[in-house]
């Protein structure tokens, strides 16, 4: 009877209108998205990669030398004191976090919704995110001053007086907050990882690269009784990863909206510095992605579509953070604290309003024209707007911070913050530290997660034709 | 000595091999799978699917049960919220109290944005460790990554290996059970 049954049920080609849209364009092979992927690592970088990394690398360099000279004569080579104490050392740190978040969300969130998409780009995307977390980590280690007394600082030990960290401080849990979301990134990009190191195991000529690629695969034979496992592992660190993505960029809200400080004691904070993260790391993603899928020739794997869709993320979160600034200023007026009112008022029209509105053009407005398809159709144009939203992005946490803390309660301790040059040419430096990471990463490691990609193609579908199902026949 | 075994060769050789397994070789995740559904049926223990990525069903195919990576997770998670609660306790509200702005010296609120960190964190390494000890990787030496042919299993091959210690096996039962199954290539595999 069951046998009746099923023998009734054929398999049948999807109608081509229903068939939906490839993930990988010319129904390429698994074979071809190995060699595709793992060749960009195996063959000599093209010629555009030295000078690249040349460039990186030199940056890289001005930022370490100037930390050195940072921490050889003090913070007061930076341009902050009395009243900001805070500028351009917090504004790039949480410029940088924010920019993770993109690779987390595309990795954790995007796979509990079954966006099989995110597979073209969720590799570089969590690589950008270890990248970034790195660059963030940076500010705050060395603006305590004192840099060798930073683990004191940092990690729950007594100080001289016996005295453990106070863990009411929001500073506290931005401490475990960002070291779980970076170890907790490394933890699922390697996860990831293992089956292609042992993809570039199995492909490798040379003894080096075997014996390397070969000790980080950890022995990985692609048996399914352990792909069983790993699934769930795989499952379970995006479940587990869905609330660490939220929970990080709320509690560096937390920094500032704990305070007193108008302007920072919001109650919208939380949901708003995640919006925003989410922004700015999608604007980060299609900045390293729009010219790599030309320059590697990938276009295939990472498709116009994907393209599109990104640009949707950033026309969403755009949205959401366009929605909070206006419900910022409303709640400001509602609120009716002159102090609250005068922060926000001052924020727009103050002497800092080439800061706002130029928040304002990039963030509200510039995200506005991925509504229009020609537009996240055109690879230029996106590649600017993503320029844009990364501008957006570090100008919302300056005024954020800046403008908050340059006028408070006395008007006689008023003050207005410029930077140092070491302050322009250390932030300038962290691009160098993540355009570094991110070559090296490009020249070691297949920066697109090859059996993923290849799991999501129709050849690997059993109940597909093209993965091997009879046409017609029964299962 | 019983006399009826076979005499060993004059020659000793140099590397004394055994065979691993049987290894069969297919093209497509459907024949893989409809093979794995045979070999399931025909009662093998000790035998296994390999393929590039995995192959959505095969679970089934193989009869193989919902993995228990998570009891390693909901374990990692329930140790780093005791981590935390406990060590920020200890820490603030009985080494050395600290009284800030008149407020109990523990609540487990203020206690709570680390401990969920923790929590995280804590589970996270219970995943990916948990996964590897049930796979008992890292593993630094295996037969098949030896075979040249299974090189194809982290490109676009798939195989059935079905090793020598199954209950079952059978050098020319075992062999015919994989042959019904129409693999594209067979080959036994030394240890």
């Amino acid at each position: 009877m069951a046998s009746e049954v099923s023998s009734t049920v054929n398999i049948q080609p999807p109608p081509p209108q229903l068939e939906r849209a490839p993930l990988v364009l010319n129904r390429h092979s698994p074979a071809w998205i190995s060699d595709t992927i793992a060749g960009i690592v195996e063959k000599k970088m093209p010629r555009w990669w030295w000078p690249a990394f040349i460039i990186s690398a030199s940056v890289m360099t001005m930022m370490f030398t100037l930390i050195a000279y940072l921490i050889s004569t003090g913070v007061g080579v930076w341009g902050l004191n009395q009243p900001v104490d805070w500028a351009w050392d917090i504004t790039n740190f949480v410029f940088w976090i924010g920019i993770g978040h993109a690779g987390t969300l595309i990795s954790a969130v995007l796979f509990l919704l079954r966006q099989k998409w995110r597979t073209s780009i969720n590799r570089s995307a969590e690589a950008m995110t270890l990248f970034a977390v790195a660059c963030a980590g940076i500010f705050p280690v060395v603006h305590v001053g004192r840099i060798w007394l930073a683990p004191i600082y940092l990690a729950p030990i007594p100080n001289a007086n016996d005295i453990w960290p106070q863990f009411r401080s929001p500073l506290l849990w931005d401490v475990f907050a960002v070291s779980t979301y970076g170890t907790v990134s490394l933890l699922f990009w390697y996860t990831g990882l293992i089956p292609d190191l042992a993809t570039m195991r199995d492909r490798a000529v040379t003894k080096v690269r075997k014996f390397f690629y070969g000790l980080f695969a950890l022995g990985w034979t692609g048996s399914n009784r352990h792909w069983s496992n790993y699934e769930k592992a795989y499952l379970l660190l995006a479940g587990i990863s869905t609330p660490l993505v939220l929970s990080v960029h709320s509690i560096v809200s937390f920094d500032f909206a704990v305070s007193q400080v108008p302007g920072w004691h919001t109650t919208i904070f939380p949901p708003y510095f995640v919006a925003g993260a989410i922004f700015s790391g999608f604007g980060m993603v299609l900045t390293l992605l729009v010219p790599l899928r030309t320059l590697c020739k990938l276009e295939d794997i990472i498709t116009i579509r994907h393209i599109e869709l990104m640009g949707k993320v950033i026309l969403a979160t755009g949205s959401i953070v366009g929605y909070a600034y206006g419900m910022e200023f409303f709640i400001a007026w509602y609120g009716g604290n002159p102090y609250e009112r005068y922060a926000f008022m001052n924020r727009a029209f103050g002497p800092y309003w080439w800061a706002y509105w130029s928040m304002i053009t990039c963030n509200v407005i510039t995200p506005h024209l991925f509504w229009f398809r020609k537009v996240r159709q055109n690879m230029v144009i996106v590649f600017i707007i993503s320029i844009f939203v990364n501008i957006g992005m570090w100008f919302e946490r300056f005024v954020i911070i800046v403008t908050s803390l340059h006028r408070d309660y006395l008007p006689s301790s008023w003050g207005y913050f410029s930077p140092s040059w070491v302050d322009i040419c250390t932030f300038i430096g962290s691009f160098g530290l993540f355009f570094t990471l991110f070559l090296l990463f490009m020249r070691f490691l297949p920066m697109i997660a090859i059996a993923e990609v290849k799991g999501v193609t129709p050849q690997a579908d059993p109940h597909h034709p093209l993965g091997g199902a009879k046409i017609g026949g029964h299962h | 000595m019983n006399p009826t075994t076979p005499t060993e060769p004059r020659v000793p050789k140099l590397t004394a091999t055994r065979p691993f397994g049987i290894l069969a070789e297919y093209l497509t995740p459907a024949d893989v799978m409809h093979a794995a559904e045979k070999i399931r049926d025909a009662g093998f223990t000790r035998w296994d699917v390999y393929s590039p990525y995995p192959v959505h069903g095969m679970d089934d195919a193989m009869g193989l049960k919902n993995s228990k990576v998570g009891w390693f997770s909901f374990f990692g998670g329930v140790a780093g919220f005791t981590t935390g609660m406990s060590m920020i306790f200890y820490m603030n509200g009985w080494d050395y109290k600290l009284i800030v702005g008149g407020k109990p010296l523990f609540s487990p609120l203020y206690a709570f944005p680390v401990s969920y960190e923790l929590t995280i964190l804590f589970a996270s390494f219970g995943s990916l460790l948990g996964m590897l000890f049930l796979n008992r990787l890292p593993r630094l030496y295996h037969p098949l990554l030896k075979s040249w042919r299974f090189k194809g299993v982290t490109h676009d091959k798939f195989y059935i290996v079905i090793e020598t210690t199954d209950p079952k096996y059978s050098e020319t039962q075992t062999r015919a059970t994989l042959e019904s199954t129409g693999p594209n290539h067979l080959e036994v595999v030394e240890d």
